[in-house]
């Protein structure tokens, strides 16, 4: 540890860099004989393990007792709304996969039918595509949620908990790779639908997944639901009642931990979620416990989901059932299939375009180099992503690019309520807060 | 626990009809006559309190003809200033595909008349009377109003933001408990409107959705701060302020938030350019992305 004095507005400054905690003690208890000179400001991060990503925390302190609390974002800046301003509508969707990279289901899900609003072919988007959709993110809405269950259980010390959660996890991610090609940033739903229909054998996975799961979730619970250490630390923890979410924009679990049943799949439904049969559920502790619970309550109802649309995927199905809207001056032509040298364009469709059709061949590469043209306008279309509401604001010109994309992020706005849960409080507790507002930076950021 | 639905009435669904319920009509440069009775988006709310999402009943103007009606639809097109010429952005060289005389006009401003169809008139009425409480007329406070796609939107003028903001959060007949934050849009074409504020606002109690517009001057680039309406506008008008250099007085701490504290220039601004390397790859090099053909 070194020390040396800065500007006198500055105070003391110590440079902590590891297995020097007795140093850094001794110095603030001398800190503390002056009079007046008591708190101690820690920066926290951005570079620390419990702050998931690049999270910036800076703690005044008095004590062990946080008197004040700056989160510190833009680490993670990457400039993906400025990017999607220069590809097309079908290429925006490759860009807003990575924002939030625990749920990139969810980002594109926003995007696209914030983009089917402007062209106005909401109510053409097939079935079929609907119904992926909806399976595709209620499984993204496990695998985030386990995601977010298992750090918080590392952060709070029990690697059992990570372990077992990443390992679930895994057989979502095992899915998505069979469906998508890519565990994440898949660009798999576009504008008009999705990129390709289920491959064979996904329904048996899918069921064969959901044979498994409650299990694996039961066994979760029976590890973290009364687990005394667990209960002790997140029970009462980083309080923030329905008040605090409405006036600081928070929504998600974190919202639902408060008693109201406030999600956009019931309220405002999207993608059919009307026709699907689940329960919202709710706790009132809001607190940390109380937003585990709704997590874990949450992966339950999504399961349910998934057999639902499971269902309807392996139901006898018309010949003409397609995942991708059947307006040729929208729909992405392109269909792939799995060659002797890996997956490339279907040999169908080259012979289509090649020796069959002058049409099929100018549609398709007048979409793929110039993509379609959306009427001018804006839409602001939500979805219940696992953090809350995740807007997409979209504003065309009436090109081939958008001429603005915002994404409203549920971590941007959840991250805002960090202050109000963890001022007056230990600094422990710190932790466990941030853990349960689960937020990912790339989302943030963006 | 099981009834997520907080409201008694069904949102606008998001579906934009068919693509008619909200025909839009230019604010400026029409003709003053035949054209207010044009293409009434008839989007009528049943009694039963659901919105309309059938095809709305089309209300033709006895007066015109559909052959005049393109005419003056043309006309209106035409009257409007051109955006670019050409094709592809080649200047420098012969441009054999025959669009180097394509001109491509700015799309109009847009504006509805009533009815604006769904919950939207219910929901402009109760803010016309609640305004009126508080001593300011509808049409001073809202320049314009926008139903389209399904969505409603308010250009609220910047000096009665607040209190428009107030209104719709503290009267109980709109209820707009929560904003999702504001959105910067840069058009630097619409001289003296060069820069837009979008605030998306939710209401729990009656499950609906508003967006709010503002737009300001790019030389006099102020706003009132919203922090003390809805305290989630923090970090969303800081965000603002830092990718389009939007000033929102009185805001307790209008710093960087996104770039660095020491960043120059508003990176999402349309004159802020994108940036970007050339690449080589086997011998042939790629343009950086905002250099490259584009079909606009």
């Amino acid at each position: 540890m070194t020390s040396r004095t800065e500007a006198e507005a500055e105070g003391r400054v110590y440079n902590v860099g590891g297995q020097d905690w007795d140093e850094v003690v001794a110095a603030a208890d001398q800190a503390g004989d002056q009079p007046g000179d008591e708190r101690l400001i820690v920066n926290m991060g951005p570079q620390h393990p419990s702050t998931h990503g690049v999270l910036r925390l800076v703690l005044t302190l008095d004590a062990e007792t946080v008197t004040e609390l700056r989160p510190v974002v833009g680490y993670l800046h990457t400039g993906i709304e400025k990017n999607m301003e220069f590809r097309t509508w079908t290429q925006g969707v490759t860009f807003c996969t990575r924002m939030d990279y625990l749920a990139p289901l969810f980002n594109e899900t926003a995007f696209c039918l914030a983009t089917e609003r402007l062209l106005g072919i909401t109510d053409r988007i097939p079935e079929r595509a609907s119904v992926i959709r909806v399976l595709m993110m209620e499984l993204n809405r496990i695998s985030s949620h386990l995601m977010a269950i298992a750090t918080f259980g590392l952060e709070l010390g029990a690697t059992t908990v990570l372990l077992n959660g990443l390992r679930e996890r895994e057989k979502v991610l095992d899915l998505f790779e069979l469906i998508t090609g890519l565990r994440m940033n898949h660009a798999y739903i576009r504008p008009g639908g999705v990129s390709q229909d289920l491959p064979s054998g996904a329904i048996e996975k899918i069921r064969e997944f959901l044979g498994v799961m409650p299990g694996l979730l039961g066994d979760m619970r029976k590890l973290l639901d009364a687990n005394p250490i667990y209960l002790a630390r997140t029970k009462g923890i980083s309080f923030l009642d329905l008040t605090g979410c409405m006036t600081l924009g928070v929504t998600g679990p974190i919202l639902r931990s408060t008693g109201l049943p406030w999600d956009l799949r019931k309220s405002q439904p999207y993608c059919g979620y009307e026709t699907y049969e689940f329960d919202v559920p709710v706790q009132d502790t809001c607190d940390a416990y109380g937003r585990y619970l709704v997590r874990m309550d949450e992966m339950e109802q999504s399961l349910a989901i998934i057999g639902q649309a499971a269902d309807r995927l392996a139901a006898a199905r018309p010949a003409d059932d397609r995942v991708m809207i059947a307006d040729a001056k929208i729909g992405w032509p392109a269909q792939l299939a799995l060659g002797p040298d890996g997956i490339g364009n279907s040999p169908d469709h080259i012979k289509h375009i090649m020796g069959q059709s002058m049409e099929a061949l100018i549609h398709h590469f007048k979409l793929v180099t110039e993509g379609f043209r959306v009427p001018a306008g804006q839409v602001y279309a939500a979805i219940e992503s696992p953090r809350g509401e995740l807007g997409c604001h979209a504003v065309s010109d009436g090109g081939t690019r958008p001429y603005r994309v915002h994404f409203r992020d549920p971590s941007f706005a959840n991250l805002q309520a960090l202050p109000a849960m963890c001022e007056g409080g230990m600094i422990a507790d710190v932790i466990a807060a941030v853990a349960s507002t689960d937020p990912v930076m790339g989302g943030v950021d963006r | 626990m099981t009834e997520g639905r907080p409201a008694d009435e069904k949102p606008a669904d998001g579906k934009p009809a068919d693509g008619k319920s909200a025909e839009l009509q230019p604010t400026d440069g029409k003709p003053a006559d035949g054209k207010p009775a044009e293409a009434q988006p008839a989007q009528a709310q049943p009694a039963d309190g659901k919105p309309a999402d059938g095809k709305p009943a089309e209300l033709q103007p006895a007066e015109l003809q559909p052959g005049e009606r393109a005419a003056l639809a043309g006309r209106e097109r035409l009257s409007e200033q051109v955006a670019r010429t050409g094709m592809f952005g080649a200047e420098t060289t012969g441009d054999t595909s025959g669009y180097g005389g394509l001109m491509v006009r700015r799309p109009p401003a847009l504006s509805s008349p009533r009815p604006y169809g769904s919950y939207f008139d219910d929901l402009a009425d109760a803010l016309g009377s609640s305004l009126e409480q508080a001593g300011l007329e509808f049409g001073d406070a809202i320049e314009q109003v926008v139903a389209d796609r399904g969505e409603l939107t308010f250009h609220v003028r910047p000096e009665h933001l607040t209190m428009v903001a107030g209104r719709l959060r503290d009267d109980p007949d709109l209820a707009f408990e929560l904003c999702t934050g504001v959105s910067g849009v840069h058009y630097p074409a619409d001289s003296g409107r060069e820069l837009h504020a979008v605030y998306h606002l939710v209401s729990m109690t009656r499950n609906r959705r508003l967006r709010l517009e503002v737009s300001v001057p790019d030389s006099d680039p102020h706003i009132p701060t919203m922090v003390h309406v809805y305290p989630t506008c923090d970090w969303h008008e800081r965000e603002t302020w830092d990718f389009f250099g939007l000033i929102f007085d009185g805001h307790p701490a209008l710093t960087r938030i996104e770039m660095p504290d020491d960043w120059k220039g508003h990176p999402q601004r349309k004159d802020y350019p994108l940036g970007g390397i050339p690449v080589e790859y086997r011998g042939a090099t790629v343009p950086p992305p905002d250099e490259r053909r584009a079909y606009e």
